[in-house]
């Protein structure tokens, strides 16, 4: 059988046997832990402590600020030594949150009781994942309590889980199908109790045979769940590129996945679900693979969230070459940082540090019009017409031609033969003509 | 940390390819069938095709200092201008053709429009065809084989003989420097196409389509149509080097995908028409270059349509 995929794509070198077979190893805090306020998409989360309080570990922090907003907990106990602005990975700041560590590891009363989520409610189990400040830890941190919130239960037919893991280098989801299989499919029979008619998908590429092995493995017995290999193609995680291979259905940027019949939950997303609803655990850690040629020995870290990123790097054994760039995330969509003194948030999966930047300084040279970005497209797109359109400042022309619709993987860009920077430009014009329309509507 | 981290905005990583390299292929791809000419016709077509590689390099590097633009000609572009230019002359040209025709091709037709890309016809064929009108004579001069005089294959068709299929896939017969051997000219095509240079759909279009044409056209005209016949004008004359290198050219011929396949069905049209209706023999560059003037339309009826269901997009 064919490996499922979608048309479109580029097939970048994913340099994952760097840390592929590094066990995941769990490390504690050394310094001090940041808590943005801002992890996820929607509202930023409101503080619940002040400078001076004593917290523990998996106390809440932050509480969410808006329906679409996720709270915070602490992920060690000690003390908030401030709350105020931090700088982020994009280079803004935000509210943050510091607290000293004591290295007392006292948790807050319940943390870690066992609950029987087949004798919960639905309610119960919505109020579990929504207190646990979930939110989508494959990079785009859309919170999850919202996403399993749809109009109508019955109306969902699949739960994907999104174990793709489509960006070179990162392997933090395929560590954890080897090492905790069981505690995703525990995760995905949680949403199958949420919605009772849905099938369960785990979508794993085909360049991770073992993961997918271990998965399947997991899921024997569970007659309602199947993995489904997919073709080894970036951006095959891309959440409309997903749904389209393992249902063959569309959606466009006006429709959520459940218009389509789909919940999509992100691999290590599933685990968090899966600890929060039956060891009443919140989102405190995660699995970061740091890695790429400047690491001497990459690894994947269990890491409390809120851990400065060198401290990570440090743990990895530093570095044996110096870095040019240094990556938050995956080369395709992560964001280069100009300091590894960032803390690590729920959407963190990847520290890469290069040593050589092989994009930044290349000369972009005329169009020579080969079609490249246009097959590269997953989202159909023509990228040589909306970047002539958002370099003309013709924005309209530019929505017309859908250029709202651009999710912004980069594809365009990595083809291109003369080295323009497409995916960068139309990026840039989607953020304007959107930031308009928000001024046009609140006039 | 003593160097200072560089930030931009992601993809972090880009493929190996350039222009330059894709130009390359290109290059690699016509030279069996200029090996072939010179195997075929002698040492002077060699030196067709390195006058007319050097005249368009020259001219671009001339153009590019005198008016203080950075040079590009690394991007080897102009090379491949050239070599189209030459595979399109015969053999028995004067020295100074092909060197007019590549200062044309390069400073006319290519950066008058704003260099690479942004011409609108096909700079080689472009020139070619301002050669054919002006020194029609010297053009249509088709090279002596071993001392005779034999009229190419489409000349040949035209006064109703057979042509041989075998002189036709080998290229023993007369012609322009590149145009006579099928066979080398497929070569460069699975090339090109194995290296994802070009889509096979566009060459395959003009090519069937022609067929298709000329079969509509003669049965209009009562004329009797044989295989022979037919073979001729699907492989004879520029028809496969027309369709391979010059239908497929990347800016003057649509990106989209269905764009393509319309414009090698214009180029068919137009050839069968000529060689058909009008009294020529050959046809193929003005059919590429007049429907080169269609491209920007084709382009646009051909949009591809964006991922999803069309209803409702993001204009809310």
């Amino acid at each position: 059988m064919f490996a499922k995929t979608f048309t479109g794509g580029v097939h970048p070198k994913d340099k994952k046997q760097l840390s592929e077979n590094a066990q995941t190893v769990r490390l504690e805090a050394k310094g001090d832990l940041v808590y943005l306020m801002n992890q996820h998409i929607g509202a930023p989360a409101k503080p619940l402590v002040k400078a001076g309080d004593r917290v523990l570990l998996g106390q809440k922090i932050a509480e969410a600020g808006g329906f679409v907003s996720a709270s915070v907990a602490s992920s060690v106990s000690g003390t908030v030594k401030s709350v105020s602005l931090h700088i982020t990975q994009s280079g803004d700041e935000a509210m943050a949150i510091t607290v000293e560590n004591d290295n007392e590891y006292e948790a807050v009363p319940g943390l870690g009781e066992p609950r029987d989520y087949e004798k919960m409610s639905k309610e119960e189990i919505r109020a579990a994942i929504s207190s646990a400040g979930i939110v989508g830890m494959g990079g785009a941190g859309f919170p999850t309590a919202v996403k399993v919130t749809v109009k109508d239960d019955s109306k969902i037919d699949y739960v994907i889980c999104n174990g793709a893991e489509c960006e070179p280098y990162i392997t933090c989801d395929y560590r954890l199908m080897l090492e905790r299989p069981a505690d995703a499919v525990t995760g995905m029979k949680i949403l199958l109790k949420l919605f009772e008619k849905a099938a369960g998908v785990f979508g794993i590429e085909d360049n991770k045979p073992a993961g997918i092995a271990s998965v399947a493995k997991a899921c024997e017995g569970s007659e309602r769940i199947t993995v489904m290999p997919l073709k080894k193609k970036y951006p095959q995680g891309g959440e409309r590129m997903l749904i389209k291979a393992v249902t063959g259905r569309k959606i466009n940027s006006a429709m959520l996945p459940a218009d389509a019949g789909c919940v999509v939950v992100n691999y290590s997303t599933l685990i968090a679900i899966a600890e929060a609803v039956t060891k009443n655990i919140p989102l405190i850690r995660r699995v970061v693979t740091v890695t790429g040629d400047a690491v001497k020995e990459p690894s994947n870290f269990d890491v409390p969230i809120g851990i400065s990123a060198q401290e990570l790097i440090d743990a990895a054994g530093g570095y044996i070459q110096e870095p040019e760039k240094l990556i938050f995330g995956g080369p395709m969509m992560g964001a280069a940082v100009y300091t590894a003194d960032l803390p690590i948030t729920k959407t963190s999966s990847c520290i890469l540090a290069m040593s050589r930047d092989e994009a930044a300084g290349l000369e972009p040279a005329a169009c020579i019009r080969c079609g490249k970005c246009l097959y590269a497209c997953p989202e159909h797109l023509m990228p040589i017409l909306l970047k002539n359109t958002a370099d003309a400042g013709k924005y309209k022309e530019f929505e017309e031609a859908h250029g709202l619709e651009c999710i912004g993987c980069g594809c365009c860009t990595y083809v291109c033969p003369a080295k323009r920077r497409l995916s960068q430009t139309i990026t840039m014009a989607k953020k304007y003509v959107l930031a308009e329309k928000k001024k046009g509507a609140a006039k | 940390m003593s160097k200072t981290l560089n930030v931009s905005i992601s993809p972090h990583i880009r493929s190996r390819e350039t222009t330059a390299t894709i130009m390359a292929d290109v290059i690699i791809a016509l030279v069996p069938s200029i090996a072939v000419g010179v195997w075929v016709f002698g040492a002077r077509a060699f030196a067709i095709t390195v006058l007319s590689v050097v005249s368009c390099v020259l001219s671009e590097y001339l153009y590019e200092k005198l008016l203080k633009k950075p040079v590009t000609v690394t991007d080897l572009s102009a090379v491949v201008t050239g070599l189209i230019l030459a595979v399109n002359l015969y053999s028995t040209a004067p020295w100074w053709l092909p060197v007019l025709g590549g200062a044309f091709a390069i400073i006319v037709v290519k950066m008058l429009y704003g260099g690479l890309g942004q011409n609108f016809m096909n700079p080689a064929l472009a020139a070619r065809c301002f050669l054919l009108l002006s020194f029609s004579r010297i053009m249509t001069d088709y090279p002596k084989l071993d001392g005779v005089s034999s009229p190419t294959p489409l000349v040949l068709a035209k006064q109703g003989e057979v042509v041989p299929v075998r002189d036709l896939l080998l290229g023993t017969h007369s012609g322009t420097i590149g145009e006579t051997s099928a066979v080398a000219i497929i070569i460069g095509f699975i090339y090109l196409c194995a290296r994802g240079i070009i889509k096979p759909r566009e060459p395959l279009s003009v090519i069937l389509s022609t067929g298709v044409f000329v079969t509509m056209f003669s049965l209009i005209q009562g004329n009797p149509i044989t295989l022979n016949y037919l073979a001729v004008q699907m492989l004879g004359g520029g028809m496969l080097l027309g369709a391979v290198f010059m239908a497929s050219d990347y800016a003057t011929t649509p990106v989209t995908p269905w764009g393509q396949v319309i414009f090698g069905c214009c180029v068919g049209f137009i050839t069968a028409l000529i060689r058909c209706v009008g009294g020529g023999t050959e046809g193929v560059s003005y059919a590429i270059i007049i429907s080169n003037l269609l491209t920007p339309f084709i382009e646009k009826l051909t949009a591809p349509k964006p991922f999803g269901p069309r209803k409702e997009r993001a204009a809310k």
